[in-house]
């Protein structure tokens, strides 16, 4: 049974009295109802302790009541959903809701590691640096692993989320930010003028600090007028109303990143529901309405749980019905905040003392007293917290220097308010001083954006509507509506006097200036002291404002006080960059629905449904999914891979190789197109030939290899390698738009469109001819290797047929409309099973390809000249092409640049290691004896050992030698004789049967 | 970042790669006399201060390569154009 809510009040409050919702923290059951907050159900219940800080372990309680809480952080949830460091403050409570607090052993109430704070003389600013110094090896073994133990938040789950996110684009003119009353005003004018308006409000609810406050407006009381507005601006059929988002971030071109808690408010998101959805907003112009945020006083032990912010104070009187305190005194240097004692009094709440630290007396607080019937002590200040665990009360130092203790059991401080400038920084803009408001109101802007309400440090009701109403105006007026002028609606400005009284000098105990990360006024002298004096050094050397928080509450704190200790004016000591996002965002919400098998799209080859039916083994090839191998029942890959070379050496089989880039290259001059992107050339290419093609860099070096046919005079068709298919394509459009806009040429990608087989093996031709039509003659005489044309198949089905060879046996590539793919697959194996077809993989393509010394991705690594590759005599010296002048330079043809080898082991059980370095026989393995490496290795089972291909410097010249092939790695170091890189056929006779 | 592609419109960053500096020339010759002309084509960049012409691909759209004029210290793109004069 849920425990009883003993410090909710009898009536008042945006709460659903008529229902409760129970809900568990640290085990307890206690209870809440639908509209409270986890903070405010704990306050409810009397929980004032609810965490432990960061470094020292100090008891903690709530402090604020929105986002900028550094104190009240919880794991939510449990199992594979539990989130660490989430703020209590804006949880919003559901039926069993499970939470626990953090950073505590073994319990809240008794931690042992408090004993932190006994040492805390020593854990100053720069502790970590200064003392874990030696010996170094013990940082990462001992130091930094006990250190994370002790210090830290909450712990993530251990398991996957199960849960999903997603990611969503959205457009309009005008985005207001924020649904307080200035946010309201500016949607209300922006999307009566007919202008696209979304506007985002991180709360369930709209309203802003009207939530929180017993403001009227238009004589009634202001959520009267914020229903009216949320009920218009959801009839307006442009205007749309996002709840439980953030804005978080602010891009180039009026882009906003924006966080969507789609189902944080309930246990487990429904079916197809995510969990989280990360918008990204464009957006013509936006008006940014996100209120301001209230900075606590610093003075000794202002962390103690039951010391509140005043605004905080108000918000759970009056918008939860929850007392925070049964006997409470203000401690403030504004007249905003007194007006609390006026609605603690209303709730009920006996208020002991309004002390106001202002030098002279204040009217309107002095007036607030009367009202709460409590003393009001002017000039006087807080020199000591009484309680340890919750507050049990204050020793006040008055004017005269007398010091009164008084008892209570809640603070309400307040050292005025600062406007949430923070994304108008995103771009680079530059907040600037404000000395009336004693705070950084926003400078220079992000384009497109204007800035309304307390975000502006308009802080009074009227000027908030006021000023809402214009800038949502104007911004439609930008995007070319014509706002029509409304009437503002009647409110008054409250009296938001304040004079900055940043800090109590003086006072006893720790004076905390960043709550979160347990930063002092201490670290700040000792940080300043030690040559810290910009706030991005203190920042950096006292981690003030480096938490999840990214000190919402303390920065401004940290340079008043660091102006105060250097003797600066406080508006000089300037601050650090905000920069996104504004409050965290899970790496999940970023990462969307890009995980795991989803991370990017898979391509998949036409055959691969059939592939699948066969169990073939798939592997990630660029963008594709490939068959490996595929498999006989029983079979380790070795043996799959060893049976499918040989099946293509001794009889024939296929290959699906659709994945190259195919690239269609049509027009009058396209011959000279490919000539000048080709090193070789093609201009001269008989119709129905193909040819191997070389393409370099402009610098030189090989950018890709394929084959490129001439099916007509003006039409050549062009194959590239599968990594490299997006980027060939891309680089040939930019030579033909930018380099030679006057040939006429045109290309597109056609790699989508045709399914490609390559049927490999000395009965390549037999099995052929059951599938090509029989008019097609595929004798050697009337189609020798390298012929191509075009041919129908399996009865009139429109085909391209290529006599092109990688595994250096007779061989054909036939292409078919890729819709015909998979049944092309089935018709080859059907028409070469008499023949002992099988199906063979990219493990086994690999393996025939290094025996005949092909050089493929381990070779053309972006680092090798054509002369590296032994293909040097293939570059023309007759016509410019990308790439003529630079691979010419004497450097680049240097014989000591490592070239292309075969390796086999002299020991012919050796294995060899991709990767593994070649040094001289009999030299030490160092980086001068460095000559080169091993590029690509397989176990040949057409010679039944291991060889490889390799990098070696004046490798042509050193056949016969035997070389040291060292891998560190993985511990080998074998001796590996050099020879030609070809080690099949190589006089290439079987191609050409 | 968005980039107003003269065919397609206004379009998310995503979907354009970037090249580089639209200002250098290929040069027309290869005589070793030309090898400077090669080495400041190919490898030296200026960074400005300022304003930079761009080339772009609108790689996931219609992929017309783009001379895109930026700034370089804010992002702010003043002009979008074919980097073919008649597409």
């Amino acid at each position: 049974m849920a425990s009883a809510q003993g410090k909710r009040l009898a009536s008042g409050g945006l709460i659903d009295r008529t229902r409760t919702l129970p809900f568990t923290f640290d085990g307890e059951t206690l209870s809440g109802h639908p509209g409270d907050t986890l903070a405010s159900a704990l306050l409810a219940s009397g929980k004032t302790l609810v965490g432990r800080s960061f470094k020292y372990h100090r008891p903690r309680g709530i402090l604020t009541a929105g986002c900028e809480e550094p104190n009240a952080l919880v794991e939510l949830r449990n199992g594979a959903r539990r989130e660490p460091n989430t703020r209590a403050t804006t949880i919003e409570l559901y039926d069993g809701l499970d939470a626990a607090s953090q950073n505590r052993w073994p319990s809240l109430k008794l931690d042992l590691l408090a004993a932190n704070q006994l040492f805390s003389p020593i854990f100053g600013a720069g502790f970590y640096y200064k003392t874990f110094m030696w010996p170094a090896s013990f940082w990462e073994k001992v130091y930094e692993p006990a250190i994370r133990r002790a210090a830290g938040l909450g712990r993530a789950a251990e398991a996957p989320d199960p849960d999903h996110y997603e990611k969503a684009n959205a457009f309009c003119d005008v985005l207001v930010t924020g649904a307080g009353a200035s946010g309201l005003a500016a949607a209300l004018a922006a999307a009566r003028s007919g202008s696209r308006v979304i506007l985002c409000e991180e709360d369930f609810r709209l309203g802003g600090r009207l939530l929180a406050e017993r403001d009227e407006i238009d004589g009634r009381p202001a959520m009267d007028w914020v229903k009216a507005a949320e009920a218009e601006l959801e009839a307006l059929p442009d205007c749309r109303i996002m709840r439980r988002i953030s804005v978080v971030g602010v891009y180039d071109g009026g882009t906003y990143a924006a966080l969507e808690r789609v189902n944080d408010h309930v246990p487990v998101p429904p079916a197809h529901e995510p969990r989280q959805r990360l918008w990204r907003i464009v957006a013509k112009r936006a008006v940014l309405c996100a209120g301001a945020i209230e900075r606590p006083v610093v003075f000794g032990d202002n962390d103690r749980p039951g010391i509140m912010l005043a605004g905080a104070v108000r918000t759970y009187l009056n918008r939860f019905g929850v007392a925070p305190g049964n006997r409470a005194v203000i401690f403030a240097d504004n007249d905003d905040a007194f007006r609390t004692a006026v609605d603690l009094v209303g709730a009920g709440v006996e208020v002991a003392a309004l002390i106001d630290a202002r030098k002279g007396s204040s009217a309107s607080a002095q007036a607030a007293a009367e009202k709460a019937n409590a003393r009001y002590l002017a000039g006087a200040v807080i020199k000591r917290v009484r309680g340890g665990q919750a507050v049990k009360g204050v020793e006040i130092r008055d004017q005269s220097g007398k010091i009164e203790r008084l008892d209570c059991d809640l603070i309400a401080m307040s050292g005025g308010w600062s406007p949430t400038v923070h994304l108008t920084t995103h771009l680079n803009g530059k907040p600037k001083w404000d000395e009336g408001l004693a705070a950084l109101v926003p400078g220079s802007l992000p384009p497109g954006m204007s800035v309304a309400g307390a975000a502006l440090g308009q802080f009074g009701l009227a000027s908030c509507l006021a000023s809402g109403q214009a800038a949502g105006a104007e911004a439609a007026r930008a995007c070319g509506f014509t706002p029509s002028i409304q009437a503002l609606p009647a409110a008054s400005d409250e009296n938001t006097a304040a004079s900055a009284v940043w800090q109590v000098a003086g006072g006893k105990g720790k004076a905390f200036v960043d709550f979160q990360n347990d930063v002092t006024v201490s670290d700040v002298k000792l940080a300043a002291r030690e040559g810290f004096r910009i706030p991005e050094h203190l920042k950096r050397y006292t981690t003030l404002g480096m938490a999840t928080d990214q000190g919402k509450t303390a920065n401004a704190n940290g340079a008043a006080v660091l102006a105060g200790v250097t003797g600066r004016y406080v508006g000089a000591v300037g601050t650090t960059t905000f920069r996104p996002p504004f409050t965290p965002v899970a790496i999940a919400a970023f990462a969307g629905h890009h995980r795991g098998q989803d991370f990017r799209p898979a391509r998949l080859a036409p055959s691969h449904g059939w592939a699948e039916e066969q169990g073939a083994y798939f592997v990630e090839t660029g963008p594709w999914l490939r068959a490996l191998y595929y498999p006989w029942e029983g079979e380790e890959p070795q043996a799959t891979v060893n049976r499918e070379v040989a099946t293509v050496r001794t009889n024939v089989g296929v290959c699906d190789v659709s994945t190259l880039g195919k690239i269609d290259v049509q027009g009058k001059d396209a011959g000279v197109f490919l000539d000048r992107v080709y090193a070789n050339t093609f201009s001269s290419l008989p119709v129905g030939r193909a040819r191997y093609g070389l393409m370099l860099r402009e610098d030189g070096f090989v950018l890709d290899d394929g084959t490129t046919a001439r099916l007509k005079d003006d039409h050549y068709f062009m194959t590239t390698t599968t990594a490299n298919a997006v980027r060939v394509m891309q680089h040939l459009e930019f030579c033909q738009q930018c380099l030679w806009p006057e040939l006429g040429v045109q290309m597109v990608s056609v790699t989508e469109q045709w399914a490609q087989f390559a049927v490999a093996g000395p009965r390549a031709r037999d099995v052929l001819q059951g599938v090509v039509d029989p008019a097609h003659d595929l004798s050697n005489a009337a189609f020798p290797y390298l012929a191509a044309g075009d041919v129908t198949v399996c009865g009139g089905t429109p085909a391209r047929l290529f006599r092109l060879s990688f595994s250096g046996e007779l061989a054909y590539e036939v292409a078919v409309p890729a819709r015909f793919g998979e049944t092309m697959m089935r018709a080859i194996l059907e028409a070469g099973a008499p023949y002992g077809i099988a199906p063979y993989g990219t493990e086994a393509l690999g393996v025939l390809r290094i025996e005949k010394g092909h050089p493929a991705g381990g070779e053309l690594n972006g680092q090798t000249t054509a002369h590296d590759l032994g293909l040097g005599k293939l570059v023309s010296t007759k016509k410019d092409f990308i790439g003529r002048f630079m691979a010419a330079r004497p450097a680049l043809t240097d014989p000591a640049r490592p070239s292309l080898v075969g390796l086999r082991p002299v020991d012919r059980e050796d294995r060899l290691r991709a990767g593994a370095h070649l040094i001289p026989r009999g030299e030490d393995a160092t980086a001068k004896n460095d000559q080169g490496y091993v590029t690509s290795i397989a176990f040949s089972p057409s010679l039944g050992h291991w060889l490889g291909l390799g990098l070696l410097s004046r490798g042509p010249e050193r056949h016969g030698e035997i070389v040291r092939a060292y891998d560190p790695l993985r511990g080998d170091d074998v001796l590996v004789e050099v020879c030609p890189p070809c080690f099949i056929d190589s006089a290439g006779e079987r191609l050409r049967v | 970042m968005r980039i107003r592609c003269p065919y397609c419109g206004e379009r998310a960053l995503e979907e354009f790669t970037y090249r580089g500096d639209a200002t250098v020339t290929r040069p027309g010759s290869l005589e070793p006399q030309a090898t400077g002309a090669w080495v400041d084509y190919v490898y030296l960049r200026d960074n400005p201060d300022g304003h930079h012409r761009e080339h772009w691909h609108h790689s996931a759209g219609c992929h017309a390569w783009l001379v895109v004029t930026r700034d370089m210290r804010t992002h702010e793109i003043l002009a979008v154009e074919f980097a073919r004069k008649e597409p």
